[in-house]
């Protein structure tokens, strides 16, 4: 580091440092929103007796308990290790090996932008999935964070302490969000969560405070509107406000979520995204830990031409909802721009456009049959009832069940492929989510063949490859069994290839 | 499952497994069974419902217990060799798994209630992969001991960080 006065104080110095004091002033105000349905509870119930104390005292009791998060927190770095300890009554102590970290996530929600902090996730093993290998260090300001990144993964350090600059020389920009893209928002339906999320909320204060909706303001206006209606009228009309609603909540998840979304490679071969309107994140993967990448594409996205890609890396978290974690490699956006970007995020290779071999006329019914069968079992149980006495229209619902399944059957037998390009495995399949996965084969452990007794009568696999990396297994649905051990072979052929002759004599 | 390419691993489970499975599901069938009893005292259905039920579940009792133990001491095997594991296992579905020794993370053996009464043990390598743990249930102990000891000084001399 420079000889200059640093801005922020170095943290990298073997000593135990507290998180930034500013996190004094965030914390409470996180835990109060946290806990605001039980407050609000406690507040209603107060005022039914005409006393404001125990919603007081309750806000005062988080207020000073989330104090606490920062005075027994501490943090250590060392040019071996990274070391966070924390907690009030059960002290917990992490430590991770320096050479272990493969991703680095810096995010600032607004509240830590109002006041110049960021939050640093710090990915290690492959037990990220469970929450289990990763360091969060919630509160340092945002120098130090940005530094911290750089240093942890071998780049080289900034000049003095400025902040990085947004595009360094020898930067490459990979992505960038067109906003036009934003019209492919309301087919992502992640309105559907914010719906869900608000209901929720509006239960649980409904449920502990008492109030009903319902009969305040304009929101009796509008149920008494909907009262008046014929059935026929108000399903149209609240179907029509849920679609509504959705398309619009989806596309301000969008552009909150995916704002200045820029995806550039850094000189050491290093990706680092950014994004966020009001949360900003940067997510940096290292390019060795990045094994491949999932072209995804949900039902109403694909039927608008669109896809997301996600990457497939050993160290990032992986789980629903991908715009959550610090894997996602392009938003909502035109298909041929993410083939595109799946290209040259992976130096060129052909995997995301190659043909795929397709699994035959067996796997093909057997898609057909598991659509079809429950709903055409449904249908006869309902048949019987219907024939009994009971009521007509369940067996229409049905009906249109067997259909739905028919044609999701269908869809999902023509996703079925798999390949081989350049060293890349290529999977695809599914309806409701399509996603077509490249994966490197040098990150490929181990191979797991299931098969139930009717994929056997069939002659069919499933074959997964399993790996460190993104969702830990990438299947390859319904492929004939000699198919299955010719990819293992030409994949694995040391593995395979003493498990295909006559066992050595030897029993146990 | 027989394919053109892929062997059965090379190796049974202990002579003891069959008697284990077997008793290992009696437990589920005896909560099955006094679920049953409650709700068909308190419903009090006519005899011949009663008793179709009552038999048409100690008939699926008596098949699973007879058949399963049987038929899953066929399918799992297990092999390992100087550089891989390869198991196989279940009965109605069945799974096969290969994993190369110099990506192993960690090898366990877990003797549960069921297992001690029998003097058998469970063996699970792990990966770098949640996607990847190998299980080889009911083993002789001396058996499990020897594949643990040769998969840790195999899984040593590999070296690297398993991803």
């Amino acid at each position: 580091m420079s000889t200059a006065a640093p801005v922020a104080p170095a943290i990298e110095d073997a000593e135990w440092h507290r998180l930034s004091r500013r996190m004094l002033l965030i914390h409470p105000v996180i835990e109060i929103g946290r806990a605001l349905p039980a407050l609000a509870g406690l507040f209603i119930a107060g005022s039914s007796h005409g006393s404001p104390w125990p919603g007081l005292i309750g806000t005062v009791v988080v207020a000073a308990f989330s104090l606490t998060r920062w005075f027994t927190t501490r943090l250590r770095i060392t040019p071996q290790q990274v070391q966070l300890r924390h907690g009030l009554f059960r002290r917990k102590s992490i430590a991770t090996a320096r050479d272990r970290i493969r991703t680095v996530d810096v995010t600032s929600h607004l509240l830590h932008r109002v006041l110049g902090l960021a939050r640093v996730v710090i990915g290690t093993g492959s037990n990220d999935r469970r929450g289990g290998g990763r360091l969060i260090l919630d509160g340092l300001t945002l120098d130090a964070a940005t530094r911290l990144r750089d240093d942890l993964l071998h780049r080289a350090p900034a000049v003095g302490t400025e902040p990085i600059p947004d595009v360094a020389p020898g930067d490459v920009e990979l992505a960038r969000l067109d906003t036009r893209w934003i019209r492919y928002a309301p087919f992502t339906l992640s309105g559907v969560v914010t719906g869900l999320v608000i209901w929720g909320f509006y239960w649980r204060v409904a449920g502990e405070g008492g109030v009903d909706l319902a009969r305040v303001g304009p929101f009796r206006t509008v149920a008494h509107a909907l009262r008046a209606m014929p059935t026929g009228q108000r399903v149209t009309v609240v179907a029509l406000g849920l679609v509504i609603f959705v398309a619009v909540t989806s596309t301000v998840g969008y552009v909150l979520a995916f704002w200045n979304f820029r995806l550039i490679r850094h000189p050491g071969g290093t990706l680092q995204v950014t994004r966020g309107l009001i949360t900003t994140r940067a997510t940096s993967i290292e390019r060795r830990r990045l094994v491949g990448a999932t072209i995804s594409e949900p039902l109403p996205l694909r039927a608008v031409g669109a896809a997301r890609v996600v990457a497939v890396a050993t160290g990032l978290r992986t789980g629903r909802g991908a715009e959550r974690g610090g894997e996602v490699l392009l938003p909502p956006a035109p298909l041929p721009v993410g083939v595109a970007l799946v290209q040259r995020v992976l130096d060129g290779t052909g995997a995301a456009t190659s043909p795929l071999l397709p699994h035959g006329t067996a796997a093909r019914r057997r898609r057909l049959v598991r659509g079809v069968l429950p709903p055409a079992v449904l249908s006869a149980v309902l048949a019987i009832v219907w024939a009994v006495g009971g009521p007509a229209w369940p067996l229409f619902v049905s009906g249109a069940l067997v259909l739905a399944g028919a044609a999701l059957g269908v869809d999902r037998a023509a996703a079925l492929g798999h390949g081989r390009d350049g060293g890349y495995l290529v999977t695809r399949g599914g309806s409701l989510v399509r996603r077509r996965s490249v994966l490197d084969e040098d990150a490929i452990i181990g191979w797991n063949l299931r098969s139930t007794f009717f994929q056997r009568r069939l002659g069919l696999v499933s074959l997964e490859a399993t790996t460190a990396a993104g969702r830990q297994g990438y299947h390859v649905t319904d492929v004939p069994s000699a198919e299955a051990s010719a990819v293992v072979g030409a994949i694995s052929p040391h593995l395979l290839q003493q498990f295909r002759t006559a066992p050595p004599a030897t029993t146990r | 499952m027989t394919d053109a390419l892929l062997r059965d691993p090379a190796h049974l489970v202990s002579q003891r497994a069959r008697a284990y499975w077997l008793v290992r599901a009696l437990p589920g069938w005896l909560l099955i069974g006094g679920i049953l009893t409650v709700v068909l005292v308190s419903a009090g259905w006519s005899t011949a419902v009663t008793g179709s039920v009552v038999w048409s579940a100690v008939g699926l009792a008596v098949l699973h217990l007879v058949v399963m133990p049987w038929w899953r001491f066929r399918v799992h095997r297990w092999e390992v060799t100087d550089t891989a594991v390869y198991t196989q296992s279940g009965w109605f579905d069945q799974e096969r798994r290969i994993a190369p020794i110099a990506r192993v993370q960690t090898v366990d053996i877990e003797r549960g209630p069921f297992e001690q009464l029998f003097g058998l043990a469970n063996v699970t390598v792990t990966t770098a992969s949640a996607r990847g743990p190998l299980k080889i249930h009911a083993l002789d102990r001396g058996t499990a001991e020897y594949i643990v000891a040769w998969l840790t000084e195999r899984a040593q001399t590999a070296g690297g960080d398993g991803t």
